[in-house]
């Protein structure tokens, strides 16, 4: 039973978390992704992009609770969803024809667009505190647990429980959903070929007729979907505050940087190889240990290689090791 | 040294608007922007170096300058000898263990032929340097953090004066900045981008855990000065006597005196700074690194090393924003590792090396005091614009009290279009490269 019972909680407080967690970071990670592919730079603003999206999500949720309108067992946020991303979609639409597209027509060096997009990056971060302020909001409603820790224990007859919550469920379901739609639009629709084909060589594909201007605008479009599902799922599991969205961007960034800049399949690699390693790293193995160690080897401190707070440590240091021994990422991305 | 006459009147404009505030508001803030804004200035400077001479792309200034912040503490506060006996020689040695284990990585890596044996060895080192660090460092942080927690729980520092501090936080900040740069540099823009912003993220989280070295979130308080206390001038009949003469009590006057001393010793920085920036732009050092910006083959092909060049200035500008840490602490009188946050300490920044003018030292200083007086200054001013708009509103309205409540948060987003605005309309910035 012993190596059972190490499974479990293994499973409950490593493998659970950081499969929702490493969800959230490809979903992501596949927004700044696409941005570098199309728009070919590094884009600052998506973390507040991010934030902007969850918050009309939860803006827009709180309204329905108040009109009694719920999801049964999942949490009302769902419902609110569509109606988020078409409202962050109208404002990255609006942001792109205002700011960015001045700059796109001077074919100016990635470097400045970087820039640019820090100054997006303060005019997001400002609307976020000014209409719903700094402080922790918790949206979140439904079933709390698709399996409780007691009933697992009860069910199994193990020592350790097994606890999954609604939120890391419905984050799973959803990323796979949202990745195999997104999948399927690059790899089988005209359009998404066309993306990608302005990807790989945009001279090429402006010479066979391909309309820029379209391309850019549905990227935009997409890469709203992808950041307010991806808010609006980070917000459900943990909870909303501005502050860790835009710290999101060192961990979303380094996904996408292992995985490759610029490769979709490499951003959702990224994800989880940056979620698992932090959660493995930062996690206190006493207790696995101390299943499958015999009585006289428990071990007596918490077994844990790094704290939590240094879990930026973990991303960059994966980060940093990749860029000196494959610069390119685990997928080949982008190089120009 | 020619100084157009557009620059002057800037300056000009800039001082009137620092007065401004010493008018209608009250000279106690006036100089506490103006304070501040030397040390913008000095950030600004340093990420000019960076940005504007190399086109070097550092998002990691927080770091730097919490570094020489910590600089200030190591320096100046006076050492808690228990700790030291309790477990100082013992951290020492851990922190040796740990960085020979990393040489020795290194050293494995570049003599040993390709393959997985490197793999393995380099893997095996690291781990074992690795597990030797904790268990030689847990136990000592441990005494250490165990002495009258409270007040103390740290190391503290060598007890010279806190102007030291200034090169040495420097010198610290250059030392991390190496490591980057070695690892880093080289990289695409991009890349060096997320790469300091991470080590940024790393030094902060370093200060705010390591409890034995910064006391993390306790702060440490009490920094000490190089100019004398309010009450030490309070209590000096002399100047209470002089104040009295100049018609401002005695408590006003002090802190005024104060911050009038900190700004001499700015400015003096800021000065020696300016010209040293300005002597090396100029010269044939400066114009090399202007070339490696403006064309790094062609650079290369001349016979330049452009990575050592990188490195060099790299690790210079990283080092006058140590210099601005440092001073920051010492004008604060405390270090609270829980402050510095990223849009506050390297964005905002950058805003001022935009906004003054990329590549121009005098354009960098000009953004620092400028954007800095913005940042202070947009709260009032937004709060009272938000007070006229809504004064048709009755008080107690949810619309008028949320806006008040947001008023506050005006400034990201100030500084946001600001930044737009001038990369739309004045990419050069307020004083153009020339």
């Amino acid at each position: 039973m012993e190596p059972l019972n190490a499974l479990v909680a293994l499973a409950n407080f490593v493998i659970v978390p950081a499969t929702a967690y490493g969800a959230q970071l490809a979903l992501g990670a596949l927004g700044v992704t696409l941005i570098y592919g199309i728009l070919r730079f590094s884009n600052f603003a998506h973390g507040d992009t991010m934030a902007f999206g969850a918050m009309v999500t939860i803006l827009l949720t709180w309204w329905l609770q108040a009109q009694d309108v719920t999801f049964g067992v999942l949490p009302t946020a769902l419902l609110a969803l569509p109606a988020g991303i078409a409202v962050t979609a109208l404002l990255v639409l609006a942001t792109d024809r205002v700011v960015y597209r001045f700059y796109r027509r001077q074919r100016v060096a990635p470097v400045i667009l970087v820039i640019v997009s820090m100054g997006v990056m303060f005019v997001m971060n400002g609307i976020v505190r000014f209409v719903i302020g700094v402080d922790d909001q918790v949206f979140a409603d439904g079933a709390r647990f698709l399996i409780n820790a007691r009933d697992f224990r009860d069910l199994t007859g193990l020592d350790e429980g097994l606890a999954i919550r609604t939120t890391q469920a419905i984050t799973l379901v959803t990323a796979i959903v949202v990745v195999a739609a997104l999948f399927w639009f690059l790899n089988r629709t005209r359009t998404g070929k066309s993306m990608r084909a302005y990807s790989d060589n945009e001279d090429l594909a402006l010479l066979s007729g391909i309309d820029p201007e379209r391309v850019v605008a549905i990227t935009w479009i997409i890469v709203a979907a992808l950041a307010t599902i991806a808010g609006v799922l980070y917000g459900l599991d943990k909870t909303f505050k501005p502050f860790t969205y835009f710290q999101l961007l060192l961990p979303i960034f380094a996904a996408a940087i292992v995985g490759g800049l610029g490769s979709p399949v490499g951003a959702i690699a990224g994800g989880f190889v940056i979620a698992f390693s932090e959660v493995t790293v930062t996690y206190a193995f006493k207790k696995v240990l101390g299943y499958l160690l015999p009585d006289a080897l428990e071990p007596a401190g918490l077994m844990q290689l790094l704290s939590t707070d240094y879990k930026f440590a973990v991303s960059f240091a994966i980060l940093v090791i990749v860029l000196l021994f494959r610069p390119t990422g685990l997928f080949r991305g982008q190089t120009s | 040294m020619t100084f157009p006459l557009r620059n002057l009147l800037l300056f000009v404009a800039m001082l009137v608007l620092i007065l401004m505030a010493g008018f209608l508001q009250s000279w106690n803030v006036a100089l506490s922007i103006f304070n501040m804004g030397v040390i913008s200035a000095v950030m600004a400077l340093g990420v000019n170096m960076q940005w504007g001479y190399a086109g070097l792309f550092n998002i990691g200034v927080m770091g730097f300058v919490a570094l020489g912040g910590l600089g200030a503490v190591v320096v100046a506060m006076p050492p808690v000898t228990q700790a030291w006996a309790a477990g100082g020689a013992r951290v020492l040695l851990a922190l040796a263990v740990g960085a020979a284990a990393i040489a020795a990585a290194i050293q494995l890596w570049r003599r040993l032929p390709r393959g997985a044996v490197r793999v393995v060895a380099l893997v095996s080192v690291l781990s074992a340097g690795f597990f030797h660090f904790r268990w030689i460092f847990d136990p000592a942080v441990a005494a250490i953090e165990a002495i009258n927690p409270a007040a103390s729980g740290y190391l503290g520092g060598l007890g010279l004066p806190v102007l030291l501090a200034w090169p040495i936080g420097a010198l610290l900040a250059a030392g991390a900045a190496w490591i980057v740069g070695k690892t880093a540099l080289g990289l695409r823009a991009d890349y060096l981008a997320i790469a300091t912003l991470g080590i940024a993220e790393i030094i902060i989280a370093v200060l705010k855990n390591e409890d034995w070295l910064s006391r993390g979130v306790k702060n440490v308080i009490g920094v000490p000065r190089p100019v004398p206390y309010e009450i030490d001038l309070q209590n000096d009949p002399d100047f209470v006597a002089r104040a009295a003469g100049l018609g401002i009590d005695a408590a006003t006057a002090s802190s005024i005196a104060v911050k009038l001393a900190y700004a001499g010793l700015f400015i003096s920085v800021v000065l020696v700074l300016l010209w040293l920036a300005q002597t090396a732009l100029r010269s044939p050092w400066g114009r090399m690194m202007r070339a490696i910006r403006d064309n790094e083959v062609a650079a290369e092909a001349m016979g330049k090393d452009v990575k050592a060049r990188h490195l060099q200035v790299f690790i210079l500008g990283s080092a006058v924003c140590g210099l601005a840490g440092a001073m920051m602490t010492t004008l604060d009188g405390q270090l609270t590792p829980g402050t510095y946050q990223p849009l506050r300490f390297t964005f905002l920044v950058w805003v001022m090396v935009i906004v003054g003018g990329s590549g121009n030292n005098f354009g960098a200083v000009l953004g620092g005091f400028l954007i800095w007086f913005l940042w202070v200054e947009v709260e009032p001013l937004g709060q009272w614009l938000i007070v006229t708009i809504t004064s048709g509103l009755p008080a107690d309205s949810v619309v008028r009290l949320h806006l008040l409540d947001g008023a506050a948060h005006m400034r990201l987003l100030t500084m946001g279009l600001v930044l737009l605005l001038v990369l739309r309309f004045s990419p050069r910035g307020l004083l153009p490269e020339r």
